[in-house]
């Protein structure tokens, strides 16, 4: 079944494999065959019946015109797209669809990109015999995403497969029959999953639009720029469409090793954070407490003169995990000409006891393509949908490929797709994998080598341990480490665990990064003990949470909002109100930044500067500048040059960030991603959270950075509620709280106020209280105890 | 994956000993059992047939949602098997449905006639109840009987070869 056959489309003779339909192999070959309903990620529905082509097989012509997209090849085929058979059997399916499809194309928004209006041009007539009354369709409320024109629908049902087979979720449905048929929910409600965007690119009409963009531009007035998204760790490819030098919308760019087809909601509506009222436009100098709009120069020379001054072993640099590779190889390079090895972009990882024997080089442990063909993977710690929609996406293409998911989490995750979750507080994710390691009888040296010894695994722990050790034999399985984990304070145990269990089922270790380039840093050299091109950096410096516990006197934050970005915001903020000098690096203007720095400076944000994102499977991918930045921000990596240039560092002479590329690509030579640990791991006792209510403090898919954070339509989404405590009905009452009540909630100092939700899927002994959104700033560290009283 | 070979399954976190009745879940259990477990949404129909019956001859949301429940399937897979087939309401109904086929061959032979005729005799229109309750009138779609068209289904029953006033007859002897 594997031989090739040759088939002929048009007379061209087209090599196809058996059972290949033959619109795929017109596709490859160039052929144009206009289509509605057809596509290469979807099912085959055959339903718009655009396609249709007379064929002919084995000298037997096919009685009727056929539907390319539904007929498979066979030996001896013809195919004529252009025949007059096929062209009136085109004609009049195009007639047909447009018997109630709107003709007022200039006010469609997707008029000039429409794939209806182009096919009518190309295959339909000039005139419309109809003349009767067309039919009007009530439009649907989908949510702050996707705008809605159902009359435009032709019913290709696009949508509705997207939603089952991509997405997992069958939001939407086409009810009724024939002429009442239309597409929607049926019963109101937001499209809430988070790839839903990409039915706005499915819709081959205007029925479905993105809402932000509606009738901003027209298709033709935009410009494209090719870029990469800078949320999470897979560097979706995007295509920017610009006009008059601002960003109007993000499509996404085919790369099947990334992210195929499709982009995440926040990969594709991020960009109007660039827009928001709050982006920093002037360097800015505190005098005498009031904020003074100065020239760069003299900006520049006052941070140069006080990163000078100061003391460099008392000196941290705090990097954004999504500053571009270009930056951070500058920060760290100037850090340590000046001295100061303390640099990090680790912003919300707390255990930092396994830095000595960590990998260097940490990334996904597979490459993203390969995660689809996992047959078990064990997740710890990791709101996986949220925190990597894409890489979520390919795990529930594993498992309905048969794969087996089983997860660590500290809450109950939604998923669309079957799994195993072990659902525990946070000192039971390691019992949990204590457990698991137990049942397949892994040896570990250190403290945990008894308590492995002596667990009774659960039946469930047993099975996950089987099922991993079954992937593990066909070299398919994986132990992956998400965000909740890295925010552990017992992290390194767990770290060490999960190479144990890997180690004795034969799978692999990978972690999720948890932000654009959080690979790249290693590489860059934005750790304290790793410098660039993956080596151990040759003086060790102070991990982030060091330099902030015994705060630093002079602290430069690039890219980050300490209040909302870092592990511990109360802590930060303290420990930046202590400090001499801090020096802020940003395209936003945010209070926390205006309440404890003293210098701002203003950097292009994503689309703004040119640079490098290393992604999740170590993939340098580059990108241009798209658009200026405003007022007088400039790309970081410019700002970098010219601080070098101004503290008379050697090699700062840099052009282009190719120039940088280049001379760090230079340093790389040879070195690959390896989850090899460098040293033992496994010496590190488990500390424990401690005792009490337990707070679970995870990321909101739209509080990942500041850029999210700032994008009104996905704030508005549902996934981005008010800030709330969530509390298991049990754990609620035993608190004598419910859900109608307000608590003030407390880890230091000030306490905030927030609701009670009550949510059957957080443990017992828990409260999930998110991080990085308002409200969360002036709370201590995302997975620690947490007081709470009735408000 | 198409979810044409491998059904998305919805599971419900909710207890199904709960819906319907005991005799309603036998029933449906009858219907489940023809088809392969992976396939069980395949009873959607007779499922929701028999939900129907005994709720008066109507679907509400809540029905259609614990037929969803209990066949494990999205909710909005069962609305839109719902809405397609005409034997299906989602509003009440009368006891006596009068459903004329309107399809190809019942109306070359005087369907559009009968529908008129019911129009103005009873003062309902299609998808209404006439005033008095008796019955609902709807326009159905082909009912399969050509041969002897028009045809006209009225509760179990179908009624072929059909004639104004044989039609009012046949309304006229409804309780």
């Amino acid at each position: 079944m594997t031989d090739k056959l040759t088939i002929e489309i048009d007379g061209r003779a087209c090599e196809a494999a058996p059972g290949e339909m033959i619109i795929a192999v017109a596709d490859r070959e160039g052929i144009a065959i206009p289509r509605f309903c057809y596509h290469k990620k979807l099912s085959i529905a055959a339903n718009c019946r655009m396609c249709l082509v007379e064929a002919e097989q084995g000298g037997r012509p096919f009685p009727k015109p056929v539907p390319a997209c539904a007929t498979p090849v066979g030996p001896g085929m013809k195919v004529q797209t252009r025949s007059p058979k096929a062209i009136e059997a085109q004609q009049g399916t195009m007639e047909f669809l447009l018997i109630n499809h709107p003709l007022d194309c200039p006010i469609c928004d997707q008029g000039g990109e429409c794939e209806l209006q182009d096919v009518a041009m190309g295959y339909g007539d000039g005139l419309s015999r109809y003349s009767e009354g067309k039919r009007v369709v009530m439009d649907e409320d989908f949510g702050p995403l996707i705008a809605t024109e159902m009359t435009r629908c032709i019913h290709c049902t696009r949508c509705v497969r997207f939603g089952a087979e991509i997405a997992g979720v069958r939001e939407l449905g086409a009810t009724g029959r024939g002429e009442h048929m239309r597409i929607g929910t049926y019963v109101a409600h937001t499209i809430a999953h988070e790839l839903s965007g990409n039915i706005i690119d499915l819709c081959p009409v205007g029925a479905l639009t993105s809402k932000p963009y509606r009738f901003t531009a027209r298709a033709w007035e935009l410009t494209e720029a090719d870029s990469i998204a800078p949320h999470d760790g897979v560097g979706s490819n995007v295509q920017l469409h610009i006009r008059r030098g601002q960003v109007m919308r993000v499509h996404p760019r085919d790369n099947e090793a990334v992210n195929e087809t499709w982009i995440s909601d926040r990969d594709r509506f991020s960009y109007a954070g660039l827009h928001a009222a709050d982006r920093l436009t002037h360097p800015l100098v505190r005098r005498d407490g009031a904020w003074v709009a100065v020239e760069w120069t003299e900006a520049l020379t006052l941070v140069a003169e006080r990163l000078k001054a100061a003391d460099a072993a008392r000196t941290g640099w705090l990097i954004a995990p999504n500053a571009t590779l270009e930056e951070m190889y500058l920060a760290q390079a100037l850090a340590r000409a000046l001295g100061c090895p303390n640099i990090d972009h680790r912003l919300r990882q707390r255990d930092f006891r396994g830095d000595s024997a960590d990998p260097l080089l940490p990334w996904l442990g597979v490459r993203i393509e390969e995660l689809q063909s996992r047959e078990g993977v064990l997740l710890i710690g990791s709101d996986i949908r949220p925190e990597q929609p894409m890489l979520a996406h390919r795990l529930r293409k594993a498992v309905l490929a048969g794969g087996r998911l089983a997860l660590v989490n500290p809450y109950r995750l939604d998923l669309t797709h079957p799994a195993t979750q072990l659902v525990v507080n946070p000192d039971g994710m390691v019992d949990a994998l204590i457990g698991i390691a137990g049942a397949l009888d892994a040896r570990v040296t250190g403290p945990l080598r008894d308590r492995i010894a002596r667990v009774a695994p659960t039946p469930t722990q047993q099975a996950v341990a089987a099922s991993l050790k079954a992937a593990g034999a066909n070299g398919k399985g994986l132990v992956l480490l998400g965000a909740l984990a890295a925010a552990h304070p017992d992290f390194t145990v767990l770290k060490a665990l999960s190479y144990a269990i890997a180690a004795a089922s034969g799978c692999q270790v990978g972690y999720l990064p948890t932000a654009a380039n959080s690979v790249g840093a290693a590489l860059a050299g934005a750790l304290p003990q790793v410098g660039p091109g993956a080596r151990p950096a040759g003086q060790v410096g102070l991990p982030v949470a060091e330099m902030l516990a015994a705060p630093c006197s002079t602290l430069v934050l690039w890219g980050l909002e300490p209040d909302l970005d870092l592990g511990n915001p109360a802590q930060a903020m303290a420990a930046l109100g202590q400090a001499d000098c801090v020096i802020a690096a940003s395209a936003f203007r945010s209070p926390a930044l205006e309440a404890v720095a003293q210098v701002m400076l203003p950097i292009g944000a994503f689309t703004e500067t040119s640079g490098t994102y290393v992604n999740a499977d170590g993939v340098w991918q580059s990108f241009q500048g798209a658009v200026a930045p405003p007022g007088e921000a400039r790309p970081g990596w410019k700002v970098l040059r010219v601080l070098g240039n101004l503290l008379a560092l050697p090699g700062f002479e840099y052009s282009d960030t190719a120039a940088v590329r280049a001379e760090l690509a230079a340093c790389c030579e040879g070195v690959q991603p390896d989850n090899t640990p460098a040293g033992d791991l496994s010496g590190v006792p488990p500390v424990g959270v401690g005792a009490g209510l337990m707070r679970i403090g995870n990321v909101p898919i739209y509080a990942l950075d500041g850029l999210v954070r700032r994008s009104p339509a996905l704030q508005r989404t549902p996934a981005m509620g008010a800030f709330s405590v969530s509390l298991h009905p049990e754990q609620a009452s035993a608190l004598g709280l419910t859900d109608e009540d307000h608590v003030e909630v407390r880890q230091g100092e000030v306490g905030v106020r927030a609701p009670v939700i009550l949510d059957d899927r957080i443990p017992l002994g828990c409260a999930r209280i998110p991080a990085g959104v308002a409200g969360s700033e002036s709370l201590g560290d995302q997975i620690a105890p947490v007081s709470m009283t009735k408000a | 994956m198409s979810f044409r070979n491998a059904p998305l399954g919805v599971i419900h976190d909710r207890d199904k000993s709960t819906l319907f009745t005991s005799e309603i879940r036998a029933a449906i259990d009858t219907h489940i059992a023809k088809y392969p477990p992976e396939w069980k949404q395949s009873a959607v129909m007779p499922a929701l047939t028999l939900v129907q019956e005994a709720n008066g001859g109507w679907l509400t949301r809540d029905l259609m949602d614990a037929v969803a429940v209990y066949l494990d399937m999205p909710e909005v897979a069962v609305y839109e098997v719902a809405t397609f087939y005409s034997m299906y309401d989602q509003t009440p109904t009368a006891k006596h449905k009068v459903c004329v086929c309107n399809s190809i061959s019942c109306m070359l032979n005087g369907s559009e006639e009968l529908i008129h005729h019911i129009e103005h005799k009873y003062q309902v229109k299609p998808g209404q109840t006439t005033a008095d309750g008796r019955f609902t009138f709807k326009e159905a779609e082909c009912l399969g009987a050509c041969r002897d068209a028009p045809a006209v289904l009225i509760g179990k029953t179908y009624y072929e070869h059909l004639t104004p006033d044989a039609l009012d007859r046949l309304i006229e002897g409804l309780e």
